[in-house]
């Protein structure tokens, strides 16, 4: 149990080879007819994370929680939780639990009942579930509801009880199946953090499904983006968005430019032969290919510089084009500028000062750059 | 297009249920005439009523006519729940599209051919006909009527009410009897009222598979016209058309309410606060 600092303790137990995984998958796939949902996945989550799988539709996230709660059979491979293979268990015997999308909650039983369901199940003593029913009502901050039916509250409230449900049976892990979606987005926000909260307070590993990608960098301690049944990277959520590592990647998470090229070599200077940019862009670190191997350049909005004056000639990573739109965000503007090349690149800038003239404005020529520690090179 | 009571529609609708019911409501006025005569209104009594009381063989017809549609609506309840929970839940199985159409088919058959069908089978088997066999008969094509209104309840509820259940540890039988089973109930009750008016009037089946000695109250009345209508006959069959509109009415009520209380749900679920 957390208890204190309320500022968040690093948590990396997955850099430390003597952590044994709580879970762990290995080679699982699933298919329905001739759709693979799932395609030789394998993930180790550790014990206490806060772990996001995040996707595209139809990447196979659900698939992949309803195998991890016992829901489909997965064709091949093995699940494992806590040393124990759970790859046959049926759900009921599984310890673990789920909160659904649509909450699922028990339209004929009042809050209490439903959330007394599941240590019903285990045959607990009446008393011990009525105080860890009070207990999981005061976790979620709904004590006065219990007498309440499921119609009786409003979906807020229905999301906290489906929380308290499958949060009372202590579970080794917790999945959550978006269970922020049904929310509006100011409660969603609010709701993220008692998430996070509540997760600290309990201490149960929690895996989370969302395809919204601002939820999964607030919340999880590592991310597994999806590519059709396939995981594309698994990282904590700075690395996912400072080092991805593919276009796939770099391209689900924010907004990124991607210019193509052939590498070229050179042990102090490497650089990139790049077309669209019109000029070599020079990288941080030289690469293990060989010269004239096929490689992209990332580089996100936010970390170019966007100016009117001509930078002094020398400089590395240097472009110019047009302006050709500039959109106003209140907190940030973005500029999208077309390169000599007719190549579109996006910059965008903090509006650190109140906007009451322009300095930057449309068909202005204006120049690009960056160092190169901010862009990543990317060879897939 | 215009909405509401034009004058020809209120025609049409007047006309269409004169139709439909002034003949049960014709009935139902002599069973309270005074005159022997049906056609001939000689000012109100009830003493046909106390007469078809007296009647025994006209009791004992009604007395079997209950029990039979007691039995085989509560078995015909049992027997299509469980098809309807098999048709509606259990996926893609071997022989579904079979089993769904074979469920549908009692509803379209002429009842003459089930009735001689089921004849040949219990001829067959050797069983003694007699209310038992009226019974079964009922019951195998009432069922067909429960799964049918039992799968469709089933088809619009969310599933993962039920894998919630499992989820928080409950085995798939007590599942079924704790969660599903109480959200259904509205229309398991419909199929049940259901089930009973139609065992309650068949006439046709139970003529085909009754024996001496077992006879309904359907079968008597129809016995008893063909040497003439007596008023006693009309009491009668007011009473039934009063179970039978009790019975329709009640069904659907409980599915309005069932259904109503759904939407309220439902329209909740969606009104965020
Ligand atoms: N029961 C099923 N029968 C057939 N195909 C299915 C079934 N469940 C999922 N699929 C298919 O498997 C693929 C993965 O589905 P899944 O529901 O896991 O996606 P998802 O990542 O959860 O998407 P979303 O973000 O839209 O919820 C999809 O192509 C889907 O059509
Ligand atoms: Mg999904």
């Amino acid at each position: 149990m957390a208890s204190g600092p309320t500022t968040r303790r690093t948590f990396e137990p997955w850099d430390d080879p003597k952590s044994k995984p709580i879970l762990r998958v290995s080679s699982v796939s699933k298919s329905y007819g001739s759709v693979t949902a799932v395609d030789q996945l394998s993930l180790d989550i550790h014990r206490g994370e806060f772990f996001a799988l995040l996707g595209p539709s139809g990447c196979g996230k659900t698939t992949l929680l309803r195998m991890l709660a016992g829901f489909e059979r997965p064709d091949t491979g093995r699940i494992e939780l806590d040393g124990v293979d759970m790859t046959a268990v049926p759900p009921y015997r599984r310890p673990v639990n789920m909160m659904f999308q649509s909450y699922a909650l028990f339209p004929h039983m009042s809050v209490e009942g439903n959330i007394a369901f599941g240590l019903k199940q285990e045959g607990l003593p009446a008393r011990e579930i009525k105080t860890r029913v009070a207990e999981a009502l005061a976790l979620v901050q709904l004590p006065d509801y219990g007498r309440r039916k499921p119609h009786q509250l409003s979906g807020g409230q229905r999301q906290r009880v489906a929380l308290a449900r499958s949060l009372v049976k202590r579970p080794k892990m917790l999945l959550l199946d978006e269970p922020l979606a049904a929310l509006d987005r100011k409660l969603r926000e609010e709701t993220q953090f008692e998430l996070m909260t509540i997760q600290e307070q309990v201490g149960i590993t929690f895996v989370i499904v969302t395809h919204d990608q601002d939820e999964a960098m607030t919340m999880a301690s590592r991310i597994a983006v999806m590519d059709r049944g396939r995981i594309a990277q698994v990282a904590p959520p700075t690395e996912i968005y400072e080092q991805p590592n593919s276009r796939y990647v770099a391209d689900f998470i924010g907004s990124v430019n991607l210019f193509e090229g052939n590498y070229v070599g050179g042990d102090g200077a490497p650089t990139m032969r790049c077309a669209e940019a019109g000029c070599d862009l020079s990288l941080a670190q030289p690469l293990l290919v060989a010269p004239g191997h096929r490689l992209w350049v990332a580089i996100r909005p936010e970390k170019l510089e966007i100016s009117r004056e001509p930078p002094p000639p020398g400089t590395l990573n240097c472009l110019s084009g047009v302006v050709w739109d500039i959109g106003y965000l209140g907190d940030f503007s973005t500029y999208r500028v077309k390169l000599d090349s007719g190549k579109i690149v996006s910059a965008a800038e903090a509006n650190r000062m109140r906007l009451t003239e322009r300095t930057i404005s449309w068909e202005d020529r204006v120049y690009l750059r960056w160092v190169p520690q901010a862009a990543v090179a990317l060879l897939s | 297009m215009r909405r509401g009571l034009t004058p020809i529609n209120l025609t049409a609708l007047t006309l269409g249920f004169a139709f439909l019911y002034v003949p049960i409501f014709l009935l139902i006025i002599y069973s309270f005439n005074e005159s022997k005569l049906v056609t001939v209104w000689a000012g109100f009594s009830t003493k046909w009523y106390g007469e078809m009381a007296r009647d025994d063989a006209l009791i004992a017809a009604a007395l079997m006519t209950l029990k039979v549609a007691l039995l085989s609506s509560t078995v015909a309840t049992v027997l299509g729940t469980l098809a309807g929970v098999l048709l509606a839940r259990f996926g893609r199985f071997r022989g579904r599209t079979l089993f769904s159409g074979m469920i549908y088919a009692p509803l379209v058959m002429p009842e003459v051919i089930t009735g001689l069908a089921l004849l040949l089978m219990f001829v067959a088997m050797g069983l003694a006909r007699g209310y038992f066999t009226v019974m079964i008969a009922h019951a195998t094509f009432a069922m067909a009527y429960v799964a049918v209104v039992v799968q469709s309840r089933l088809a619009t509820m969310d599933r993962s009410v039920e894998e919630a259940a499992l989820d928080l540890g409950c085995p798939p039988f007590k599942t079924f009897l704790v969660i599903t089973l109480p959200i259904i109930a509205p229309a398991v009750i419909a199929g049940w009222l259901l089930a009973f008016t139609l065992s309650l009037d068949d006439l046709v089946i139970a003529s085909f598979t009754t024996g001496p000695g077992s006879t309904t109250l359907p079968m008597k009345i129809y016995s008893q016209v063909r040497l003439g209508v007596t008023p006693e006959i009309n009491a009668i069959s007011t009473i039934l058309v009063g179970i039978v509109t009790i019975g329709v009415v009640a069904a659907s009520l409980v599915n309005r309410r069932a259904a109503l209380r759904r939407e309220r749900d439902e329209r909740l679920a969606f009104a965020k606060t």
